[in-house]
């Protein structure tokens, strides 16, 4: 690529504060976004994928949450390149809704329950872009009718309460594009709703992207949706990106262990034709996420890797290229 | 609601040992027993208590409360309406005080969560709801109006002086501010719990994420939400205020229908505090509903029937 990223995240720490103590929730974190690319960050529960889309935005909960190292280069609309990670307060509160947008997962608690859904979308129109309160109410009802809204005048005069499921989410991405932002953060944005619905929200998501030329990263833990949605992926375990790549190779040949894992655990894609054909039941990753306050060294997947040796547990292995821009943690990535 | 309450001050009232006549006739120059029963059988003391409260209550239902019993020829009706605004005044006015400072100390509170000034207001509020009425009136009175003569020690208006604004604010501050200690406690306490509750929530983390300013996150996003427990809280608290009015009221002789009452229960004289407690209760249910209005205005999910 001869662009430069629009998100270019490097060693990136975020610890919380917990008992006097620094636990770390992701580490060592480097991830790139490049203008109109979707980029899926995918990993179990507790993995730190909504810890990441956080500190990006600088949303950790205050004196709780911090981002202890690394820099989030991030190119705004102006053109401009800053690191997000030095930036104050208040400059941030206009990165914020302007330049990056987010999607949150619940629609039913992220809106506010006492003002109406025009209200809400018209905010950061006019927080950001200093229109008028009637100029704003004339945006939000045209971007309700963008997000593919029926009736959008009389839904923008509702309360969310008076709004489907499917229907708030909507709602949350036309709030989320108000200003126009270069790069969306949707965090596992259709994990709540219907599975029709979700299908719905994954395609309206991927045209306006594509209309917008807006970059996004996309949190899940549903490897369909990122085959469906994601050019490229990353896979996090216990805070680490483990491996990341294009999503078609890391697919086709996964070069960790954990995403291997990952992949067999999925019906329909990897393996899973194949073993049902042999008549082995599908195999799920036995063992549980270890805990990050008390993390294993060396490769923290070791305790539920099947290939795992001794050299696997004495350093933690580095970010290692596999070929063709795939980048895997794991020091037997040849033998899979 | 209010029948029944009227109907149960009625049956306690005549369950309570005493007799009108007893505390009416002057103990210097009693009354013969026979001019003692005429009496009784004028004021229809001696019917069934049954006819006794549905001979009131018809009468009641047309507005005509009776006459006093201490005050010969003084009908309850006026007596009650003359005391009802007063009383009003010194609960609006400490309610008011109550809201306005619980609700920002509450604010500041949870905003400032564990800093010292929310450590400094949760003790203030503790040692607030947990001191007694009388004691809080008391030292009140004592040290603001007798030792430090800041405010005048009862009444509402300097007899004799004409009205003004001023006087009248002047008797008013601190039974009001008196009065409104406990409710301003409670108030903090439950605005605190609501707000912290709602900076919880994930409306208000995607207010952040809109590029919100802080403030406005709290006044607008979060603030508004977390009101809507504390108007509840206010509404249930009416009934409570009203009894501390009356405690107020005689402790600084405020001519109002706690005074009235007061002096009414001291003396059994029956047609005044059956009038002035329906008027009590009438003011109580009227303030719930205003509280619902409220309520529903503050909150869309509510539908005002
Ligand atoms: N407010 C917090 N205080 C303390 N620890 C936290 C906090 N938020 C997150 N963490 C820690 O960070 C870890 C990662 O959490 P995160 O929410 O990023 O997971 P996730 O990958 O988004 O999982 P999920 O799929 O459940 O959303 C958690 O295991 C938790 O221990
Ligand atoms: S580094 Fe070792 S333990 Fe970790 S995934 Fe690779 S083989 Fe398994
Ligand atoms: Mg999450």
């Amino acid at each position: 690529m001869t662009v430069a990223p629009v998100l270019d995240i490097r060693n990136m720490q975020t610890v919380f504060r917990i008992g006097g103590r620094d636990i770390a929730a992701v580490t060592d974190l480097t991830l790139t976004v490049e203008p109109g690319e979707t980029v899926a960050l995918v990993g179990e529960s507790g993995s730190g994928k909504s810890v990441t889309s956080l500190s990006i935005l600088g949303l950790l909960p205050k004196k709780v949450g911090r981002l202890a190292q690394g820099s989030v280069a991030f190119r705004g609309k102006s053109g401009e390149t800053r690191d997000l990670a030095k930036l104050d307060a208040e400059a941030l509160r206009r990165v914020r809704g302007n330049d990056i947008a987010m999607v949150f997962q619940e629609p039913m608690t992220s809106l506010n329950p006492v003002y109406t859904v025009g209200e809400q979308i018209a905010e950061p129109i006019r927080i950001h872009l200093g229109r008028s309160h009637r100029e704003a109410a004339a945006d939000a009802v045209r971007l309700l009718a963008d997000v593919g809204i029926p009736d959008p005048e009389r839904r923008a005069r509702q309360y969310p309460h008076e709004l489907s499921g499917g229907m708030r989410q909507r709602a949350t991405i036309a709030m989320a594009l108000a200003c126009n932002p270069s790069l969306l953060i949707a965090d596992e944005p259709t994990t709540a709703l219907d599975v029709t619905i979700q299908a719905q929200i994954l395609d309206l998501l991927a045209r306006l992207q594509r209309e917008r030329g807006m970059a996004m990263l996309f949190v899940t833990h549903n490897l369909g949706v990122v085959a469906e949605i994601a050019d490229r992926v990353a896979v996090m375990y216990a805070g680490r990106i483990v491996e990341t790549g294009r999503v078609a190779e890391v697919f086709a040949h996964p070069r960790h262990l954990y995403t291997k894992g990952l992949l067999r655990s999925v019906p329909r894609l990897g393996e899973a034709s194949a073993l049902k054909a042999a008549g082995t039941p599908l195999p799920t990753i036995a063992g549980a996420v270890p805990s990050l306050s008390n993390l294993p060294a060396g490769c923290s997947f070791a305790p539920r890797c099947p290939y795992a040796i001794s050299a696997c547990s004495a350093a933690v292995p580095p970010l290692t290229d596999t070929g063709d821009g795939q980048l895997s943690r794991c020091i037997r990535w040849q033998e899979i | 609601m209010v029948l029944a309450l009227s109907v149960l001050v009625f049956i306690l009232l005549r369950l309570a040992p005493g007799d009108p006549i007893d505390a009416y006739v002057n103990p210097a120059s009693p009354l013969s027993p026979d001019a003692m029963q005429a009496l009784r059988d004028r004021l229809g003391l001696d019917a069934p208590l049954p006819v006794q409260y549905f001979g009131w209550l018809r009468a009641a239902v047309t507005g005509d409360l009776g006459f006093s019993i201490q005050r010969v020829g003084v009908p309850v009706l006026p007596l009650v309406l003359e005391r009802i605004g007063p009383t009003l005044l010194l609960m609006a006015a400490g309610l008011a005080i109550a809201i306005v400072v619980g609700i920002t100390a509450g604010i500041i509170s949870a905003v400032r969560r564990n800093s010292p000034t929310d450590i400094g207001f949760s003790v203030l509020a503790f040692v607030g709801i947990s001191s007694p009425a009388f004691l809080t009136a008391l030292l009140g009175l004592y040290f603001f109006s007798v030792q430090l003569r800041w405010a005048p020690s009862g009444g509402m208006l300097t007899p004799g002086a004409g009205f003004s604004l001023g006087d009248l604010l002047a008797h008013l501050v601190l039974p009001a501010c008196l009065l409104s200690i406990g409710h301003a406690a409670l108030i903090m306490r439950y605005m605190r719990a609501s707000l912290l509750e709602v900076l919880n929530q994930d409306y208000v983390r995607t207010a952040r994420a809109k590029g919100v300013r802080e403030f406005f996150v709290i006044v607008k996003h979060a603030v508004r939400n977390a009101l809507l427990p504390v108007i509840t809280l206010i509404g249930s608290t009416i009934g409570i205020a009203v009894g501390g009015a009356i405690f107020i009221e005689s402790v600084f002789n405020w001519p109002g229908m706690g005074l009235l009452l007061v002096n009414a229960v001291e003396t059994r004289d029956y047609p005044v505090i059956m009038g002035a407690t329906l008027v009590i209760g009438a003011t109580v249910i009227v303030v719930n509903l205003l509280t619902d209005i409220t309520y529903a205005a503050v909150d869309p999910r509510i539908q005002v029937a």
